[in-house]
């Protein structure tokens, strides 16, 4: 015997459903009166520091089905490399960018696209700097448990072929599942939830 | 470590479970959307114990009231009259202050208002189904609504979903995020639901089921479902990795 930790479990996840707008993005589903705008609608303005970009993609089904009813959100540092968040102790960030995005897959052809900048590098635990990356949060009808994954950036590759998390993954055939190629302003990442090319998903 | 300090610490691992599976093939969409390799796992680094705060100016008055939130003036939602209240808790049992709580649901007859939703149940005019509010200093959250419908989904033959509100939460870090659903104590659907069965553990099923709340209950107006949601917690430790720059 001996004393209790006296620690909760954390409460278990449900599915987002096929209705996730409702309550996350009801102005694009063209539910208006509610609230002004979307959350995470619009993650820059014009005095946003940092490089343009728009990272746009799918999600695809096991059948290379892409899904049309899922949300994603993304978590990323500014353009010097520091979270807009009370958690972040190593200065203040960029105050014209919250970091935060949330978009929906397009009802009819599930594209989904967001309008950010170019993220900073950030440190890893041990002080190595990490590659540039965004965090990624996908919900969807029949996903149980939200998942998590990561964007790295193309035209990055030396920064990409020593970063720390990209260097704990075994089979490296898988690592380019993370990495979107870019094309003008524009990277692609495309999102497998199984089969060949499964996207790389992490439990944080 | 009083609630004023930073909160930086890694989180608990994730009791993975507890969670529901990926793949759980009685409940059919999850079948070709979960992800058939193994999950790669990392300590968190800053990218995973920072995250998003919402101030409480993103909310309006009526934001967490779905009774009257979208109805038209002097009127209000048809449906048994609810209040939903409890709190965050992270899992050390301390409440979560400034955490962005959003729901939908249903209406009082089960019918969503969602273009992609043909259920034969009416609309509601003066329903619309969404809300959202901040928790206090002490984690505690309200919201007002009616009780939602059970309804029937595409699944089995005659699968009907237990009534429910849908829950997302923010903590403080990114890795806290979490979506889940409340249901309400007494509901026979409940273990019937192959959405509900994706959890294994029957623990984990009872702490997502809200028990009424007599006490708060407001007479002549509107019961009270008690829902507290626990969020993963921060190790405290000192001797924890210090992040370059700290
Ligand atoms: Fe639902």
């Amino acid at each position: 015997m001996a004393q209790s930790l006296n620690r909760l479990k954390e409460s278990a996840a449900q599915t987002a459903g096929p209705y996730v707008h409702i309550g996350c993005t009801p102005n694009f589903l063209g539910m208006t009166g509610v609230f002004p705008e979307d959350l995470g609608h619009s993650m820059v303005n014009d005095k946003t520091k940092g490089e343009r970009i728009t990272i746009t993609g799918h999600v695809f089904d096991g059948t290379a089905t892409p899904l049309k009813d899922a949300l994603l959100e993304i978590w990323q540092a500014d353009a010097g490399g520091l979270y807009n968040s009370p958690s972040e102790l190593r200065g203040s960030a960029d105050p014209n960018f919250t970091g935060w995005g949330r978009q929906p897959t397009d009802l009819g052809t599930g594209v989904f696209s967001f309008e950010t900048i170019k993220p900073g590098r950030v440190p890893f635990g041990d002080g190595r700097l990490q590659a540039a990356h965004i965090s990624f949060y996908i919900v969807a009808r029949g996903i149980n448990l939200g998942l998590n994954t990561r964007m790295y950036f193309g035209d990055e590759e030396e920064a990409n072929g020593k970063d720390p998390i990209l260097g704990r993954v075994e089979h490296k055939v898988r690592v380019p599942t993370l990495i979107a190629p870019r094309q003008g302003n524009t990277y692609t990442f495309e999102i497998h939830l199984q089969g060949d090319r499964e996207t790389i998903f992490f439990d944080i | 470590m009083s609630n004023q300090d930073p909160e930086t610490g890694s989180f608990f691992p994730r009791d993975r479970s507890w969670h529901p599976k990926a793949f759980t093939p009685d409940y059919k969409t999850s079948v070709v959307r979960s992800p058939q390799k193994a999950l790669i796992s990392f300590p968190n680094t800053i990218s995973e114990i920072t995250g998003p705060v919402f101030g409480h100016n993103i909310l309006g008055e009526l934001d967490h009231d779905l009774i009257r939130n979208f109805a038209s003036p002097g009127e209000s939602a048809i449906g048994e009259r609810i209040i939903v209240h409890g709190r965050v808790l992270d899992e050390r049992g301390r409440g979560v202050p400034g955490a962005l709580i959003e729901v939908w649901q249903a209406n009082a007859g089960g019918r969503y208002r969602h273009k992609n939703e043909g259920y034969v149940a009416p609309l509601d005019p003066n329903f619309g189904g969404c809300g959202r509010t901040i928790t206090n200093q002490d984690g505690a959250y309200e919201f007002r609504t009616v009780k939602p419908g059970p309804y029937p989904w595409p699944n089995g033959v005659n699968d009907w979903r237990p009534a429910h509100i849908h829950f997302s939460l923010f903590g403080a870090g990114f890795a806290q995020r979490l979506i889940t659903q409340m249901y309400f104590e007494g509901d026979p659907l409940i273990p019937l639901c192959p959405i509900v069965n994706a959890i294994s553990d029957e623990r984990a099923i009872e702490q997502l089921v809200a028990p009424l709340d007599m006490a708060n209950t407001v007479p002549m107006d509107a019961r009270a479902y008690k829902f507290d949601i626990v969020l993963r917690g921060r190790r405290s430790s000192l001797f924890e990795n210090k992040l370059e720059g700290n």
